[in-house]
């Protein structure tokens, strides 16, 4: 793979947040990649460290008690960790923007949207306020919604709507790189379909790549091209879709895709992870996962595993697996 | 029949669509009779303040003394009679309203943003900003705001400027509370985050998003604090460290009249400047109450 195709490269992030209690090891280790264009999916649990991720590329972990302890967060070339907070000022919006879980209370109730939408063109490209409305309107119009509402308030909107305006301005900017934070948790079944669908069109148009942060594997289906799997903070699987649909290698992917409902059987129980995820601020030493896990063995509890490879992009951290046996079909047989 | 049902829907829905925050304050406010009422009297005697100099002439009626007209009981040359130089009552509060109310105002809209900045940034930033902000803030809270303003006016001198200060010092702390607790409220909701995450300045978050967001408290608590300014400035010239005479002002006023106060012959005189004192106070109280009401939410 080319170098320059990367657009977001993290590498070895550690993330920790330091209370009186103690310390919560929220990133461990953490890599990501994206290439320019792509869509990941960033799959896990509650509490596994998906929003302290998004948060950590804006650098916008709340500090303190946030503490980025070690690593790189390169994008497009550059380390975000290095860049000062009035270079992120320019970054966020233009070239990175998020969107939040909960569109219900990510829009400000004093404003109109339109001005909430304006406030990224006055702010990235220094345009007049009746300019930057009037560039509010075009985008609004380019989400669904029709330009003339502009003018109401955030709670006049449904919650569909809502996301979109969130949507409008996460990509008013016409970023680069869009952080999806669970953009469609808080919505209901069919609206979730509208937006999804909506993100895919908008993103072929831009051509913009996206961070899809999600804990739903049919979101993951519908939209990504690769996934990567987080577990305590840490990223256990990764692959393209074929590799982690079908030649699933970790059981805490398998884990998850268990307990999704068969739909070609509905009388087939679900079958959850038993367990919690561990304390973040006590992780084990060895693999995190190994409490809870149907496979594990002595050494899961000691050692922490390596990263295995079964081609160029897929590859998995657990003992299970060696160099030989992974490209087998290996414990775990979806195949 | 179908053509009223269809203008009365497009009545609402031009009613829906107009409905801003503002607006619909606006209309639960107007519900809120006594508040009505309030606002009503607290619109008479700023008009009456301002438009004082229309009806009386300072020099002549206000504080020209007329020993041979003294002590006079209303009539309808003198609508609510004389004092012990004969100048006339009515002419007197009316042109006392203009102390209270602008300097009250003056005092307030002073603390307001002092008080505010401050309250705004120790809540915003947090930490040790916040300690040493508050901590002060604290020591001011510490004396009773009347005593402090006695002590401040006896300090600073007597004058209309050292009385402004001394009331805006001994509001400001109060407006420092009030703003910083309602921004530690909002400061961390999605929207401050999401406002963060397209790159906003901290100082534009804190004017667009944080402070309009806290802001009903503040309304409230504004009314109610001119009020208590209002008080003040009646208890400071009832002691003789207010307003200084000749200028009329209402506690000055029973303070001059306290000399007549057990004759029931001379009740007017300490009667009107006390009703006066009265009702405005009374006035702010009802429309601090009602701009609570109408500003929260959930007695929608």
């Amino acid at each position: 793979m080319e170098q320059k195709d990367v657009l977001l490269d993290i590498k070895d992030l550690v993330v920790e947040f330091r209370t009186d209690d103690g310390v919560t090891h929220a990133l461990n280790h953490l890599d990501l990649q994206i290439n320019k264009g792509e869509t990941l999916g960033l799959v896990g649990e509650t509490g596994a460290g998906k929003t302290t991720t998004g948060l950590s590329i804006l650098k916008l972990v709340p500090s303190p008690p946030g503490v980025t302890v070690q690593g790189s967060i390169m994008f497009d070339g550059e380390d975000i960790r290095e860049q000062s907070e009035k270079v992120m000022m320019t970054l966020r919006g233009s070239e990175i923007s998020m969107i939040f879980q909960d569109p219900m209370t990510s829009l400000n109730p004093v404003h109109v949207i339109e001005d909430q939408i304006a406030e990224v063109y006055e702010y990235h490209q220094k345009v007049s306020h009746e300019k930057a409305v009037e560039k509010a309107h075009e985008i609004l119009e380019l989400v669904g919604i029709p330009a003339d509402r502009g003018k109401e308030y955030p709670h006049q909107f449904s919650g569909g709507m809502k996301q979109r305006v969130v949507i409008a301005i996460a990509l008013a900017g016409n970023p680069r790189l869009l952080i999806a934070d669970e953009p469609t948790t808080a919505l209901d079944v069919t609206i979730q379909a509208q937006v999804l669908e909506m993100m895919k069109d908008l993103r072929n148009k831009f051509g913009t790549s996206m961070l899809m942060i999600t804990h739903d594997l049919g979101i993951v289906a519908d939209i990504c091209d690769k996934v990567s799997i987080i577990y305590a903070g840490h990223v256990v699987e990764h692959g393209n879709l074929e590799d982690i649909f079908d030649h699933t290698r970790h059981p805490y992917t398998e884990g998850l895709f268990n307990s999704l409902p068969n739909l070609n059987d509905r009388k087939a129980m679900l079958k959850p992870i038993r367990g919690l995820m561990p304390d973040p601020t006590q992780l084990p030493p060895g693999c995190p996962f190994a409490p809870r896990c149907d496979y594990a063995m002595d050494c899961c509890s000691k050692s922490k595993p390596k990263r295995v490879y079964r081609n160029d992009e897929h590859y998995v951290e657990c003992h299970l697996y060696n160099e030989q046996n992974i490209k087998e079909g290996g414990v775990i047989n979806r195949d | 029949m179908a053509n009223t049902g269809n203008s009365s829907v497009s009545d609402l829905q031009k009613k829906y669509k107009k409905s801003g925050m503002s607006r619909q304050v606006w209309r639960r406010f107007k519900r809120n009779k006594t508040a009505m009422l309030g606002l009503i009297i607290i619109t008479l005697i700023v008009i009456m303040a301002v438009i004082a100099p229309l009806i009386y002439d300072y020099n002549e009626d206000v504080i020209k003394q007329n020993i041979k007209e003294k002590l006079q009981a209303p009539s309808a040359k003198h609508i609510l009679g004389t004092d012990h130089v004969g100048r006339d009552v009515l002419a007197r509060i009316i042109w006392g309203a203009r102390a209270s109310v602008f300097i009250g105002l003056a005092a307030v809209a002073l603390a307001f943003i002092v008080g505010g900045a401050l309250g705004s940034i120790a809540g915003y930033y947090g930490g040790r900003v916040d300690g040493i902000i508050m901590r002060i803030m604290d020591i001011f809270l510490a004396i009773p705001g009347t005593l402090f303003a006695i002590t401040l006016m006896a300090a600073l001198g007597k004058s209309i400027p050292n009385l402004v200060i001394a009331l805006t010092i001994s509001t400001i702390p109060g407006f420092a509370r009030i703003v910083r607790s309602s921004v530690l409220i909002v400061r961390d909701v999605d929207y401050i985050e999401a406002a963060k995450a397209i790159g906003c300045k901290n100082s534009r978050i804190i004017f667009q998003h944080v402070l309009p967001n806290s802001l009903a408290p503040v309304i409230v608590h504004t009314t109610l604090s001119v009020a208590t300014v209002i008080l003040t400035i009646a208890g400071l010239s009832y002691l003789g460290l207010g307003i200084s005479a000749p200028m009329p002002e209402w506690g000055q006023m029973l303070a001059e009249a306290r000399n007549y106060i057990i004759n029931p012959k001379y009740t007017y005189l300490t009667l009107f400047p006390g009703l006066s004192i009265m009702i405005t106070i009374l006035a702010l109280n009802l429309l601090g109450d009602g701009l609570r009401d109408a500003l929260d939410p959930r007695l929608k």
